[in-house]
């Protein structure tokens, strides 16, 4: 049995897409923080306007991909690289790469809602201001579109210059998607963007990542095996750095290639 | 194990002790201050005496004591009048009599106490006032005066007062060198109450007179204001600056510990060694150059070259730079990540997070960094009087002739003016009224610039919905 296991590890099996279909490519990527690998070799291709998720036991490693993805490793200076990452077949490390740009169109949102110590309006505002000057009409009108999309309008219209920071947690969570949507990113990452909310909070930003892949690509980082099987198509299992099986979700949870995810799935694992 | 027991239930109880006795001492501080510093202003009943002797004089009841070697107490009087006949050849305007020889203690309501500008104060009899050649007595004569001292300073008739200390010569007195008269015997509760409101009036708005042992310390409280704002307009930009470089941009290595760590250290220089540094580096070395280049017309006397504001504030920004690159950056590091992550993933460059998140969530952080350093500053006098503060300049550092901000003009600094009241004047026991207020004022004067500072950052707070 080790031995299969050992030798499946090998050959990883992973569903590929063709160019057209593919927003993100991860190609024999590496990562180390101040020398100690996190990343191993790990190739993998993000279908556009999917919901793809990462599921593995804690430090696999999965955080840590989803956060090369819009360079934001770029932060810590300990961070060392090596492989390739395209993001509409472009490098994304190339020198001419706009970094400020790239991450506007691979937004993030994060375990934890990070609203800034602002009015839920200036929240929503931050990046259009970051942007072109927007007259203030159309400006009104952006945020009013992306408090929609993030489910949130309803509850704050009235007062959308109160400070963020008085919002429950499941509306800061959407706040900060809201935040994200604004920009209109292509890709949006979430990562275990529900771990800090209570159950109806979660059911909410589930709705909503459903809602949002008719206009974007989400790439969702979970602990929550339920939560995978709910809302995502595609599902790749990491551990140690590695990618060890990507399939369909029907695929990975129902009928999974290798015993290893088997295991993970069911929570026979260590 | 009984030991432990007790220990155990005593240990709040020594905790909040520790607190209770230092809230008391400070309590008690205040309470002297309060009372000594605003009892100074009250009009203290004056007194007529008759010695035993036969001598009479007339003075304010200050304090009794022991004698020093036999039984019995002795009561010390101000008498003032420094310029009459009946002042002692020691220059004392005190005067220490043993109760025995007191014959007999009179309050009457004519005792008159003018306060008077080379003198100081008189106490004794108006016997008249003259006024281009007319002559009032009397009652008259204090009405007059009374009327000619509510008007404007500079609008005063010119007239003399003739006045008779109780066992001197009458002496001729003119009426431009007094500011104050009272009569504190005839006084009702009412009227004192009033006359005490003006005496505060005018010790927080008027020059010092007759040699800092009267008057008001306007030119101190404007001194030490304009000296604290003009550094902390110089510090705030170098210690914040300082700190986010600390902070955000410097790689965290042995090196950037070895700075923190040496800054940290820097606070704990004693101020005498920035005062000697200032005098130095910035009066002798840049003032000196700053002379020799731009105002070589007015040398040998300095312009620069000489303690002044300018270099007050330098010397004091230097002081309370490490305070503010500790606290600042302190308040920088309990700024999450999260919130610096948020602004780059939404497209924001290195410096737009800075300005537009960090900077904002650090302000105040910064507030309580102005705070320290303000609350250090205005009480600092050592570094001061190396580097530009003066026993008396009148001339306060803003006015309105050009360039309004006067930065070389030497200024009064009202910790300064606390120390040499108390130890450089003529008379230790005139000056012990005056420190207490002085340094009333200076204890306000802080408390009054932090709690500006603090209702700012509470107000920040507020605005954003973060706790307070």
């Amino acid at each position: 049995m080790l031995d299969a296991d050992m030798t499946d590890t090998e050959k990883t099996p992973a569903v590929r897409f063709a160019p057209e279909h593919c927003s993100l490519g991860i190609e024999r990527l590496s990562l180390a923080y101040a020398g100690k690998p996190a990343l191993n070799e790990l190739t993998l291709q993000i279908p556009r306007h999917r919901i793809t998720a990462f599921i593995g036991p804690s430090g696999c490693g999965k955080s840590t991909l989803l956060r090369a993805l819009n360079r934001l490793h770029d932060l810590n200076p300990e961070v060392t690289r090596r492989g390739r990452i395209t993001f509409e077949g472009e490098d994304i490390h190339a020198a001419n790469t706009h970094v400020a740009e790239l991450r506007r169109r691979v937004g993030m949102v994060f375990q934890a809602p990070n609203p800034f110590p602002m009015s839920i309006y200036e929240n929503v505002a931050f990046g259009l201001r970051l942007q072109k000057r927007l007259k203030k009409r159309q400006r009104d009108d952006v945020i009013e579109w992306a408090l929609r999309a993030a489910a949130l309008w309803d509850e704050v219209k009235d007062d959308l210059h109160a400070s963020a920071w008085q919002l429950s947690g499941g509306q800061q969570q959407r706040l900060v998607i809201a935040r994200t949507l604004a920009v209109k990113p292509d890709i949006l990452l979430l990562d275990e963007p529900a771990s800090a909310l209570d159950p109806i909070s979660t059911l909410k930003i589930e709705e909503l990542m459903g809602n949002l892949k008719h206009q974007l690509t989400l790439v969702l980082v979970t602990h929550n095996m339920q939560q995978a099987a709910r809302v995502s198509d595609y599902t790749a299992f990491i551990d140690d750095g590695r990618l060890i099986e990507y399939g369909t979700t029907d695929d990975i949870f129902t009928n999974p290639r290798l015993q290893r995810t088997e295991n993970y799935i069911t929570g026979r694992m260590n | 194990m009984s030991h432990n027991m007790a220990w155990r239930g005593l240990w709040p109880w020594l905790c909040a002790a520790s607190v209770a006795l230092s809230l008391l001492l400070l309590g008690l501080l205040l309470a002297l201050l309060l009372s000594r510093g605003l009892g100074h202003f009250w009009p203290a009943p004056l007194e007529a005496v008759t010695l035993t002797s036969g001598e009479t004089f007339a003075g304010e009841a200050i304090r009794e004591a022991k004698l020093p070697d036999q039984p019995g107490h002795e009561r010390l009087y101000f008498i003032g009048n420094r310029d009459s006949s009946e002042h002692d050849p020691h220059g004392a305007r005190f005067r220490w009599i043993n109760l025995e020889t007191i014959a007999q203690r009179d309050t009457s309501a004519r005792l008159v106490r003018l306060s008077r500008s080379p003198w100081g104060d008189f106490i004794g009899r108006l016997e008249a006032l003259e006024q281009g050649g007319q002559r009032l007595e009397g009652d008259a004569a204090w009405q007059a005066l009374s009327q000619a001292l509510a008007q404007p300073e500079n609008t005063r008739p010119d007239a003399q007062l003739m006045l008779q200390p109780l066992n001197g010569d009458a002496f001729m007195q003119p009426l431009e060198e007094v500011y104050r008269a009272s009569r504190p015997n005839a006084m009702t509760w009412l009227a004192k109450v009033r006359y005490w409101g003006t005496g505060v009036g005018q010790f927080l708005s008027q020059g010092p007179r007759a040699a800092n042992t009267g008057g008001g310390v306007w030119p101190a409280i404007f001194g030490t204001v304009v000296m604290v704002i003009v550094m902390s307009v110089i510090v705030m930009p170098f210690g914040v600056l300082a700190a986010i470089y600390l902070n955000e941009i410097a790689e965290q290595n042995r090196f950037t510990r070895l700075v923190r760590i040496g800054v940290r250290n820097l606070a704990g220089v004693p101020s005498i060694v920035y005062g000697v540094f200032g005098l130095g580096a910035f009066v002798y070395g840049i003032g000196s150059t700053l002379d020799e280049w731009f105002f070589s017309a007015r040398l040998p006397s300095p312009t620069f070259g000489t303690g002044g504001l300018l270099w007050a504030s330098l010397t004091l920004a230097l002081l309370t730079l490490p305070v503010v690159i500790v606290a600042t950056e302190e308040g920088l590091a309990r700024i999450p990540d999260a919130q610096r992550e948020g602004a780059v993933a939404l497209g924001a460059t290195r410096l737009e997070t800075l300005t537009r998140v960090v900077l904002p969530m650090a302000a105040p952080a910064m507030l309580t960094a102005l705070i320290l350093a303000v609350a250090r500053a205005a009480g600092e006098v050592a570094p001061l009087m190396l580097v530009g503060v003066a026993k008396l300049a009148p001339q306060v550092p803003i006015d309105a002739t050009f360039p309004y901000l006067h930065l070389e003009r030497k200024f009064m600094h009202l910790g300064y003016h606390i120390f040499d009241t108390a130890f450089h004047g003529d008379s230790m026991q005139a000056a012990i009224p005056l420190v207490y207020a002085t340094a009333l004022l200076l204890v306000l004067i802080v408390l009054v610039l932090n709690l500006t500072a603090i209702f700012l950052r509470h107000y920040l707070r507020r605005k954003r919905g973060q706790p307070c």
